[in-house]
């Protein structure tokens, strides 16, 4: 067991270097494109003046280097700061950063609409997915087996948005089942949050089945061959249970990977999808942040992104290791 | 052509580019209290604040200026000007000194009384140091403010103008309680119809109808107001064709006849003071020879810009600003797309053929690159050789407009024609964007100074016909079209004979006027 704590400790190590890299990378990149905030924020009406204004506002008139390392010491204690936006309206107001938001804040809430449409996608991809991988290993090479094949690679195949409006069009326009609006707000009541939730759930369902289906199916294949199948078959197993009892607890690895891989992506990923459905997730607050080149708040979700896939990566080589008795024990 | 009246320039439905004069069916005669306006609205911002200096686009001038703040003075859908916190003010002859008396028994959201002193501070936040608000031209011309009783206020302008309360009707400003604000700004207190129950920035705004309110019986009919920011335009229309918005601004012409086939749908479109425009800097050659732009002018096919880049939602301009949203609109004659007299015009500057770049990005307009391209292949007959150099739009209004000689741009446009000249067309002003000046026309810059203190109406009408046709002639402006204003709404909306065309969604005043018919 000692062994999985360093394991966790040099992959917990190593995460940090990774988000710290991160920062560097996407501060480089922002700083890259054409424009900052005081350009993009006063588009049209931007005289020399205003820009120059709120850039010394901003701290913007320093060189990167300065701003960078003021940025990673306020962030190494805890403090992601205050968008420009937020700051450009207090110092609008003259009442400094009093009661300002600040990206934590803002972020929040985001967050936690992100991690709620995450949730139920997972819970009804990842069974579903599942199951039908598994049923396609069993009636491999069956009608059903190509059928389900095929509707997971077609689902993937589409761009998102159009996986969307085919649901939009059939389970809200022509069947007014349910709504295509998905603009949950604080103090919604679960049922109705859930409900407003369902049509992007079902719409990321069909994007990441394939992936986990296919994988769960290739797993199990793989090892449909192996000798210790071969015996329990022989034994008169009925071919369900070798499955489930025999094959798929050996097939765990691959598919806690791909699993989390999609789980990742389902935080990071799903801009698209919360644009159409107009859903207040991360990914939105993401995009108008980088298209106001606001800094404080593009690194914060690219920590978070990156975040979430280190720590849904380390979850699922620990879950391999466990569910392996030979690298649980290694010698 | 027919003069345009600014009151007929309403209609539902299409007929390309003609301009009907009648107003909407009339659907409900009788507006009448109670329901809820659910609105999908584009425009929305995660850095959208109650503060007026900030508000650029629909959503928070519709929350805003639309439902929970008030200004002084209100232009109604007609177009004719009004009190709002202002019940009646006059000017002294040469338009410099103007008294206004405000309306009393006024109380903000919070219960404290609205009097001299909100005003005063709540223009002055517009000036203050290190503001950046888009209204400080207005508020900055005003030499001293002056309390002369509890309810009313003195204005002493730096030079006479005639548009004064026009330009107090301005969204960026809007009254706030005085000592109270920074609380006013975090919280949204101001004395309009609607008081501010919660925005989530870039999200969602809902109000709720105040109990009692000096618009009583003439405006503000929904008991609660609920603005979600769709800035997706195919989210939007899915919403209203799911029935989830009460209604939706600015329409995808690409898939509005599926909006049309809808029963329970109605089109509502205005033709308001919007425009597109392609401004050349006129101190840099060849577009300091008046010849060139002459020639310039004859290369574009008006007409065909209207009917491919707006798809006929929209009317054909004459390279003057001002639209049918204004009071002085000059009956200009149109300039025929012609060969033969850019061929003239560019002999007649001692050219034979012009090779010029046509700088453009759809962060101009919606269609600024194709219309670019129609206007090479239209000017290419007449010896005009544009080439389109086609630009990023990140950083397009900081890095091209008023950099590049000739570039594509738009105009949202002004209430007044003082206004809209000011901003664009005055010696000097910082959003020039032709660099047009008295070198141009000596006249047309004193022609503004003097329009703009004349209180005397008819005068001004020729004052701004003469302007508007210097611009036509010899401007450093194509302005090829004018675009429409179109809004989709349900049927079980109530609206009133007049739409406002001044700004989107019946002057993003929807809260106010529209009703609740079921």
């Amino acid at each position: 067991m000692s062994s999985l704590l360093r394991i966790i400790a040099q992959r917990l190590l190593l995460g940090v270097l990774t988000l710290f890299i991160v920062s560097i990378i996407i501060f480089t990149a922002v700083n890259m494109l054409p424009g900052d905030f005081a350009q993009a924020i006063l588009g049209q009406s931007a005289t020399d003046e205003a820009v120059a204004a709120i850039r010394r506002d901003l701290g913007l008139d320093q060189p990167p280097i300065t701003r960078y390392w003021v940025w990673l010491t306020d962030t190494l204690s805890g403090d992601l700061g205050t968008s420009f936006a937020q700051a450009n309206f207090a110092s609008f107001t003259g009442s400094e950063t009093g009661g300002g938001t600040t990206v934590m804040a803002q972020i929040a809430p985001r967050f936690e609409n992100t991690l709620f449409l995450a949730g139920v996608t997972a819970l009804i991809a990842v069974p579903f997915a599942v199951g039908l991988g598994i049923l396609a290993a069993l009636f491999r090479n069956s009608a059903f087996d190509k059928g389900s094949n095929m509707f997971a690679l077609t689902s993937i195949s589409s761009p998102e948005f159009f996986v969307a409006y085919i649901l939009i069009l059939f389970l809200a326009v022509l069947n007014p089942i349910l709504p295509s609006l998905s603009n949950i707000y604080e103090g919604m009541g679960f049922g109705e949050r859930l409900q407003k939730t369902l049509l992007p759930a079902l719409t990321l369902t069909l994007v990441v089945t394939a992936h986990m289906m296919r994988m769960t199916r290739a797993a199990i294949i793989s090892l449909l061959a192996s000798p210790y199948i071969e015996m329990a078959r022989l034994k008169g197993m009925k071919p369900m249970r070798v499955i489930v009892h025999h094959a798929l607890p050996n097939a765990l690895a691959p598919i806690i990977n791909v699993v989390a891989l999609n789980l990742a992506y389902l935080i990071t990923g799903v801009v698209v999808v919360e644009v159409v459905f107009v859903y207040p997730g991360i990914g939105q607050l993401f995009v108008d942040s980088v298209k106001i080149r606001d800094i404080p708040v593009v690194q914060a979700c690219c920590l978070i992104f990156a975040a979430a896939y280190i720590l849904l990566n380390l979850m699922a080589d620990i879950l391999s290791i466990l569910s392996n008795p030979r690298l649980r024990h290694p010698k | 052509m027919t003069r345009i009246s600014r009151r007929g320039l309403l209609r539902s439905g299409a007929a390309a580019g003609v301009l009907a004069a009648t107003g909407l069916p009339l659907r409900a005669q009788e507006a009448k209290r109670g329901g809820r306006l659910v609105a999908g609205l584009s425009g929305a911002n995660s850095s959208d604040s109650w503060d007026g200096r900030t508000h650029s686009d629909i959503f928070m001038s519709a929350a805003a200026h639309g439902a929970v703040f008030d200004a002084l003075t209100e232009v109604a859908a007609d177009g004719s000007l009004k009190g709002e916190l202002a019940t009646d003010w006059e000017a002294s002859p040469d338009a410099k000194v103007w008294t206004f008396n405000l309306r009393q028994g006024v109380t903000f959201h919070n219960g404290k009384p609205f009097g001299a002193d909100d005003v005063i501070e709540s223009l002055q936040l517009h000036v203050a140091e290190g503001s950046k608000s888009a209204a400080a031209p207005i508020v900055s011309a005003i030499s001293e403010m002056r309390k002369t009783t509890e309810h009313q206020v003195q204005f002493t302008l730096e030079s006479g103008n005639a548009d004064f309360p026009y330009l107090l009707s301005d969204y960026h400003l809007l009254i706030y309680p005085a000592g109270q604000i920074d609380e006013a700004i975090a919280n949204g207190i101001g004395t309009g119809l609607y008081r501010a129950v919660s925005l989530e920035p870039g999200v969602r705004f809902v109000g709720r109808r105040v109990d009692s309110h000096y618009k009583d019986g003439e405006a503000g009919w929904f008991d609660e107001i609920e603005y979600i920011a769709i800035n997706d335009n195919t989210a939007r229309m899915n919403a209203l064709l799911t029935g989830q918005v009460d209604a939706i601004n600015r329409i995808d012409f690409k898939t509005e006849a599926l909006l049309k086939a809808n029963p329970q749908v109605a089109i509502q479109e205005v033709s308001g003071n919007q425009h597109y425009t392609f401004p050349m800097l006129t101190n840099v050659a060849p577009f300091d020879d008046v010849n060139v732009r002459r020639a310039l002018k004859h290369g574009v096919n008006r007409q065909e810009l209207v009917d491919k880049i707006l798809l006929g939602h929209g009317i054909v301009g004459h390279d003057s600003p001002i639209g049918p949203a204004s009071q002085y609109v000059a009956d200009l004659d149109p300039i025929p797309y012609d060969p033969d007299q850019s061929k003239y015009y560019l002999k007649q500057a001692g050219l034979t053929e012009l090779n010029v770049d046509l700088s453009a990005s759809n962060a101009a307009f919606e269609g600024a690159v194709d219309a670019a391209q129609l206007y090479q292949a239209s000017a290419a007959a007449g010896g005009i050789n544009i080439n389109v150099v086609q630009e990023p739009a990140d950083g397009y209004w900081s890095n091209v407009w008023i950099k590049k000689p000739w570039c594509a741009c738009y105009w949202s446009g002004r209430a007044t024609e003082d206004w809209m000249f000011s901003s664009a067309y005055e010696e000097g002003v910082p959003w020039n964007d032709t660099q047009w000046d008295s070198k141009d026309s000596a006249r047309f810059q004193e022609l503004l100074i003097t329009a703009r203190a004349e209180l005397d109406s008819d005068k001004r009408r020729e004052q701004y016909g003469e302007m508007q046709r210097i611009l036509r002639n010899d401007g450093g402006v194509i302005i090829p079209m004018f675009a429409n204003y179109v809004q989709a709404l349900k049927t079980t909306v109530g609206t009133p004979e007049t739409i406002g065309n001044l700004w989107q969604m019946d002057n993003a005043r929807m809260a106010e006027r529209w009703w609740d018919t079921t």
